[in-house]
C-alpha cells in the first residue's frame, strides 16, 4: 500500500499516564446468548441490511430545499441587526442588553485557528442573520402550520403527526432559526417539564432562562460563542424539576433552509436536583454550492443526583466530492455536573465540510460522572476537528472517553481532547480511548489527547489505535456473498458499535445508516 | 460441476500456478496434497477469485459459467465456499448478524425470500450443533478472540449455514487438537450429499481418515503430478513425496 497520511501526535503533560498501544480495536458487544437478545441483534441485522441497501442512494438524502415564505433581514451584522433580532423576537431588555454586549465582545475577538483545520476566510458581512419561515399565527393548531414545512419534516422522518408521537419522541423543530412545533408539550407540562423554544422560554420562564442562561458557557468564552451569544435567533429550552424522571425522548431537528443563511441556535438544557432525561438533536441543510455558517451554544446543567444524556446525529450537508458547498460547523457544547451528577455525550458526526466541536463536561461536583462517545466519520473533502473536554473539580470524580473517528476519501479527521485533574480532585479518574479507522490511503488520522494532572491521586488512562480495514477482511466478506460496498458498511458499523449502541434505538438506526451512505463511492 | 483447465496464475509477476487440471462432479471428495509452497492455498484462492492473484493463462468454469469473469460474492452466491487457512477477525460485528446478511444475500442471488429473524435462529441452532460449535460464539464477533480450534469449526458452521455446492477447504485440519480434528472433519462429512462436493487441501493423511477422499491429487511446483485414489494418501504419509517429486523432475 501506497503511504499512509497517518499521522499520531500524542501530547502528554502528565506523568501519571499509563499509555496502552494495541494493534487492533478493541471492544465489541458481548451480549450472553439468550433467546431475547439474539432477536433483537437478528432485528438489528435486518435493519443494517436495509441500511446497506440505501448505499445505492448516491446522493445526499436530505438535500431537498423547501418553497415557503422565509422572513429574513438584510445580511450583514451590526449593533442595529443584533437589536432587531432581539426586537423582533419581542424579548425583554435585559436580553437584548445580553446581546449587545456579546456582540461588543465578539468584534474584540479573532476566529481561532488552533484546530487542524483549514478553514477558509469567513465573511461575516455577508450572512443573513435571521429568517424565519412565515407561520399564519402563533399558538394555533398543527393544521394552522404551513404544509409545504410540514412536507418538509415528514420528509425528514420527524414524527410530528399524531401517530408518530405515540412513539414516545417529543420533538421541537427548529427551521432556520425559528422553532416550529413542539409536541407533545401538554404530557410534559403535567410533569412540571418545560420543553419549548428559547424564545417561548424567555417569554414564559425568564427567570430560568435569565439564571441559567450564559452560565456554563458565557460569552466570553470563544468566538463563535459570542456570536452565537449575540444573535442566536431560537433554539430548545428544556427544564426538568426537581426528583422527575422524563417519561419520554425528548429531540430536536434543526435544519437550515433557506440559502445564505446563518443558523446560530441555543439550547439551554436544566435538569434539577435528582432529575432524568435523555435528549436527542438532529441536523440537516439542503445541498447548496456555497458554504453555510452554523454557529450553535448548548449549555446543560445537571443539579446533584441529576443524569442527562444528549445524543446527536449531526448530518448537516457536507458539500460535494470536490469539496464545493457544505455547512461549517462551529458548536460549543457544555455541560456543568453538580455533586453525584452524570452527564453522557453521545455523538454521530457524519456531515458538514468543517466541523469544529468539542462537547465538554465540568465535573465540579463531588462524585460527578462525564461521558463522552463519538463517532465522527469523514469522506471526500470533509474536514472534522472533534473531541472534547473533561474538567475535573470535584472529588472522586469519573470520567470516560471514546472516539472513533474514521477516515476516507481526501478527508482529515482529528480528535482533540484534554483531561484536566484540578488540584482539589482527590481520586479523580479517567478513561479514554480513541480509535482511527482509515479507508483509504489519501485521507488522514490525527490524535490530539492533552493530559493536564494536577493531583497525584488521579489515575489517567489513554488508549490509541489506528487500523485500516484490510484487503483480507473484505475478500472474506466478499468470499460469504457480501458486496465491498456492504462489507465496508458492515466493518464500520461494527467498528462504531460501542458508541451506536449508546443511542436511542431509532437514532441509532438513523446512524448506522448514514455512516453506510457517507462512505458511498470511497472504495474500489 | 468445476472444470479447471491449464490455469496459470501469478502474483508479483512470480507464477504460483502453472498448468491445472481439474475436474471435480457432483458428489466426489477431492483431496490436494503437496509439499509446502507447491501453490495449494494459491490454487483455493484463485478459484474464490482472490484478486491478490492474476490469472495469466487457461480457464475455470463452473456448472458451465466462466468462474474467472465472475466477482468473488458472485461466485460465492452461485455456491462456491473457501473455507479459510487463516479466518480474519471483524471486530464489533457479531456472527450472527454476519451470517444472517451472508444467508440473504445468497438467497437473494437464488431469487428466495430473505429468512425471517425466527427461521435464521433455527437454522443457526441447527447448524452451529453440527460442529459442536457454542452458540454464545454466534452472538460474539467474527472471528474476535476465538481459539484456533474455534475459528476452524467457525469455518466449517459458516459452510452448513450457506449450503455451498462446492466447499474447497484450505487447510482446515492445521492447527486442531485431536477432538477438534474429528468434529470439524466429521461436520464436513455430514454435509457431504451426493449433490454437492468437497475439495480438501491438506498436508495429512489423518483428515482423511474421516474425510475419505474419491481422489487425491499431489500438487508440486503448480502442476499436479500425481492422481490417485485414497491409497495414494496412504503411501504419502509413509513414504513423503519424494518419490513422485525425483520421479516428476526426471521427466
Amino acid at each position: 500500500m501506497a503511504k499512509l497520511l497517518i499521522e499520531i501526535r500524542i501530547l502528554v503533560a502528565s506523568k501519571i499516564l499509563r499509555l496502552g498501544k494495541k494493534c487492533k480495536q478493541v471492544c465489541f458487544f458481548a451480549l450472553d446468548f439468550t433467546y431475547l437478545c439474539t432477536i433483537i441483534l437478528l432485528e438489528m441485522a435486518e435493519n443494517e441490511k436495509e441500511l446497506l441497501e440505501t448505499l445505492q442512494e448516491q446522493e445526499y438524502k436530505y438535500g431537498f430545499t423547501t418553497d415557503i415564505e422565509t422572513e429574513t433581514i438584510g445580511k450583514g451584522l451590526s449593533e442595529e441587526v443584533v437589536r432587531l433580532i432581539s426586537a423582533k423576537k419581542g424579548e425583554p431588555d435585559w436580553m437584548t442588553e445580553r446581546r449587545v454586549a456579546a456582540y461588543r465582545h465578539w468584534l474584540t475577538l479573532t476566529p481561532p485557528t488552533w484546530a487542524h483545520l483549514d478553514i477558509p476566510a469567513i465573511d461575516f458581512q455577508d450572512i443573513i442573520y435571521y429568517a424565519a419561515p412565515k407561520q399564519p399565527k402563533k399558538g394555533g393548531s398543527f393544521d394552522d402550520i404551513d404544509p409545504e414545512l410540514k412536507r418538509t419534516f415528514d420528509k425528514l422522518g420527524i414524527p410530528l403527526e399524531e401517530q408518530l408521537a405515540l412513539s414516545g419522541v417529543a420533538v421541537d423543530a427548529v427551521m432556520d432559526s425559528v422553532s416550529v412545533k413542539t409536541t407533545f408539550k401538554k404530557t410534559l407540562s403535567e410533569k412540571g417539564i418545560i420543553f419549548c423554544s428559547i424564545s417561548e422560554a424567555l417569554r414564559d420562564h425568564p427567570d430560568l432562562v435569565k439564571k441559567y442562561l450564559g452560565s456554563v458557557v458565557p460569552y466570553t468564552d470563544n468566538f463563535y460563542a459570542a456570536l452565537n451569544a449575540a444573535v442566536f435567533s431560537d433554539g430548545s429550552f428544556c427544564y426538568i424539576p426537581k426528583g422527575v424522571r422524563c417519561p419520554m425522548e425528548l429531540s430536536t431537528y434543526f435544519r437550515i433552509n433557506a440559502a445564505g443563511t446563518g443558523q446560530f441556535e441555543r439550547t439551554l438544557i436544566v435538569a434539577d436536583e435528582g432529575a432524568y432525561v435523555s435528549y436527542l438533536e438532529g441536523c440537516t441543510a439542503p445541498r447548496r454550492d456555497e458554504n453555510q455558517l452554523h454557529a450553535a451554544v448548548v449549555e446543560i446543567v445537571v443539579e446533584r443526583d441529576a443524569e442527562v444524556k444528549y445524543s446527536t446525529v449531526q448530518n448537516w450537508y457536507p458539500g460535494d466530492k470536490e469539496g464545493r458547498g457544505g455547512v461549517y460547523n462551529f458548536v460549543t457544547k457544555r455541560g456543568i455536573c453538580r455533586e453525584n451528577a452524570r452527564l453522557s455525550w453521545t455523538q454521530v458526526e457524519t456531515g458538514s465540510a468543517i466541523t469544529w466541536k468539542y462537547p465538554s463536561c465540568i465535573l465540579a461536583g463531588d462524585r460527578s460522572v462525564g461521558e463522552f462517545y463519538s463517532v465522527a466519520m469523514t469522506n471526500n473533502r470533509q474536514q472534522a476537528d472533534t473531541g472534547t473536554k473533561m474538567i475535573h473539580i470535584g472529588r472522586d470524580t469519573r470520567s470516560r472517553i471514546v472516539s472513533k473517528g474514521i477516515s476516507a476519501g481526501c478527508s482529515q479527521n482529528a480528535y482533540r481532547g484534554l483531561v484536566r485533574v484540578a488540584k482539589g480532585a482527590e481520586n479523580a479518574r479517567n478513561f479514554s480511548q480513541c480509535d482511527s479507522l482509515l479507508i483509504g490511503d489519501r485521507c488522514g488520522a490525527h490524535t490530539f489527547p492533552e493530559l493536564d494532572v494536577r493531583n497525584r491521586s488521579a489515575i489517567v488512562e489513554h488508549e490509541a489505535t489506528t487500523s485500516k480495514i484490510s484487503d483480507d477482511q473484505l475478500f472474506y466478506c466478499n468470499q460469504r456473498g457480501l458486496s465491498t460496498e456492504d462489507a465496508v458498511g458492515l466493518i464500520v458499523n461494527g467498528y462504531a458499535r460501542e458508541v451506536l449502541a449508546k443511542l436511542p434505538m431509532e437514532f441509532a438506526v438513523e446512524a448506522q445508516k448514514l455512516l453506510a451512505l457517507q462512505l458511498e463511492g470511497s472504495v474500489g | 460441476m468445476l472444470s479447471v483447465k491449464n490455469l496459470h496464475a501469478s502474483v508479483d509477476g512470480k507464477e504460483i500456478l502453472r498448468g491445472i487440471d481439474l475436474e471435480v462432479r457432483a458428489g466426489e471428495v477431492h483431496a490436494i496434497m503437496g509439499p509446502n509452497g507447491s501453490g495449494k492455498s494459491t490454487l483455493a484462492s484463485v478459484l474464490a477469485g482472490n484478486e491478490k492473484f492474476t490469472v495469466t493463462e487457461g480457464s475455470a468454469t463452473f456448472f458451465g459459467k466462466d468462474l474467472l469473469s465472475m466477482s468473488i460474492e458472485d461466485r460465492a452466491r452461485a455456491g462456491l465456499f473457501l473455507g479459510f487457512q487463516y479466518p480474519v477477525e471483524i471486530p464489533g460485528v457479531t456472527m450472527a448478524n454476519f451470517m444472517k446478511l451472508a444467508v440473504n444475500e445468497q438467497r437473494k442471488y437464488r431469487g428466495e425470500e430473505p429468512l425471517t429473524a425466527a427461521e435464521f435462529l433455527r437454522l443457526m441452532r441447527e447448524k452451529s450443533a453440527i460442529v459442536e460449535l457454542s452458540s454464545k460464539l454466534t452472538s460474539r464477533a467474527v472471528n474476535e478472540g476465538f481459539s484456533g480450534g474455534e475459528k476452524k469449526k467457525n469455518e466449517i458452521f459458516q459452510m452448513a449455514m450457506l449450503d455451498p455446492k462446492l466447499a474447497i477447504l484450505d487447510e482446515t485440519d492445521s492447527g486442531l487438537d485431536i477432538d477438534a480434528l474429528r468434529i470439524v472433519a466429521t461436520g464436513v462429512t455430514k454435509l457431504h450429499t451426493p449433490e454437492n462436493a468437497t475439495v480438501v487441501i491438506t498436508h495429512y493423511q489423518r483428515l482423511l481418515d474421516y474425510i475419505v477422499p474419491d481422489v487425491v491429487h499431489v500438487l508440486y511446483k503448480g502442476r499436479i503430478i500425481h492422481t490417485g485414489d485414497k491409497t495414494l494418501a496412504l503411501r504419502l504419509e509413509k513414504e513423503g513425496y519424494d518419490w513422485l517429486i525425483n520421479a516428476y523432475e526426471e521427466r
